[in-house]
């Protein structure tokens, strides 16, 4: 009984500290990072919602956006630097070239990220305002809060 | 310079190399034979025409047709302030052109993105590789009978040994 609890209010506090410490690698290939830059910028800032740390190593990031078109050569590449974050890591999918392949319906594009690496919000748009940003990182950080957490002394069942 | 100047130098200085000249909206154009485009070009990057840049370079796909690719040419002359079209037909079966690369640097880059999507090969080229796609790609994807849903499978990423 208070093992079950305590283990509740460990997922509860790790995942509080999980959605409000998001370090965000920025993968950004298209005119999406616009957007991204003025989400990230001082108008819309997202680091109100503690996401505000841009790594540029993947080693050191939780959390990979993906913002524009992911062509057929480069999706290597985005698997590859996908592989070389830690756990726990999160996707954000950003825009409709990602997320779809858009209106790059050709040989040379990835018809949606998904194909390669797991996503965990999609951001619809052609760019999406930087309101839509800011919702999806909130849903994030909802969906981070409500998931079962990781951590290393975790007893595996 | 006078306009079709150029072209009656080289209507009269290479006659049977010369199908057709043309002025389509006033710019001079040049349907020539395929064996003569390196000389035909030496020929005009010298004074006094001096077509010293090469603008562009590039191939059309007439699927159906018996000469299939008509490669086209962009030529321009920063002395003289004057342009030039050249135009070229291959055939499918025999998909060879000189090499541009030699004489103007620039070639190397377009004549890699025209095998690259056409397939066409250039003779005397130093490095004819793909310039767009990826090694392991199929096909030459802007080609009319590139099926338009056709999509190929991701290559990995290459490791370094």
């Amino acid at each position: 009984m208070a093992g079950g609890w305590i283990t509740t209010k460990l997922n509860y506090v790790l995942g509080w500290g999980r959605k409000f410490s998001l370090f965000h690698y920025p993968f950004i290939t298209a005119c999406c990072g616009m957007e991204y830059m003025s989400a990230a910028c001082a108008h819309w800032d997202f680091d109100r919602f503690g996401c505000g740390l841009t790594t540029f190593s993947p080693r050191q990031a939780d959390l990979i956006m993906v913002v524009g078109t992911i062509s057929q050569k480069e999706a290597p590449v985005l698997k590859t630097i996908y592989d070389q974050m830690c756990e726990p890591k999160w996707v954000l999918a950003v825009g409709a070239c990602t997320l779809s392949g858009g209106i790059y319906d050709n040989y040379a594009v990835v018809q949606g990220i998904d194909n390669i690496i797991p996503v965990d919000v999609y951001i619809p748009g052609c760019p999406p305002r930087p309101e839509t940003f800011l919702d999806g990182i909130v849903k994030l950080q909802q969906k981070i809060q409500n998931q079962e957490q990781e951590f290393r002394w975790k007893r595996r069942k | 310079m006078e306009k079709k100047k150029v072209t009656d130098t080289l209507k009269a200085k290479f006659s049977e190399k010369i199908k057709e000249v043309s002025f389509p909206l006033g710019d001079e154009t040049v349907f020539i034979e395929r064996d003569a485009l390196r000389e035909i070009c030496s020929f005009l990057m010298k004074e006094p025409f001096a077509f010293t840049m090469l603008l562009d370079l590039t191939c059309v796909d007439y699927a159906g047709e018996n000469e299939r690719f008509e490669m086209v040419y962009h030529l321009y002359s920063i002395v003289n302030k004057a342009r030039l079209r050249i135009k070229t037909r291959l055939n499918e079966k025999d998909l060879e052109i000189e090499s541009l690369t030699p004489m103007w640097k620039n070639a190397n880059w377009l004549e890699r993105e025209v095998f690259d999507m056409f397939g066409v090969h250039f003779e005397g080229h130093p490095y004819l590789r793909r310039l767009f796609m990826y090694e392991g790609f199929e096909g030459h994807p802007l080609r009319k009978d590139y099926p338009l849903r056709k999509r190929q499978p991701i290559i990995p990423m290459k490791r370094k040994e």
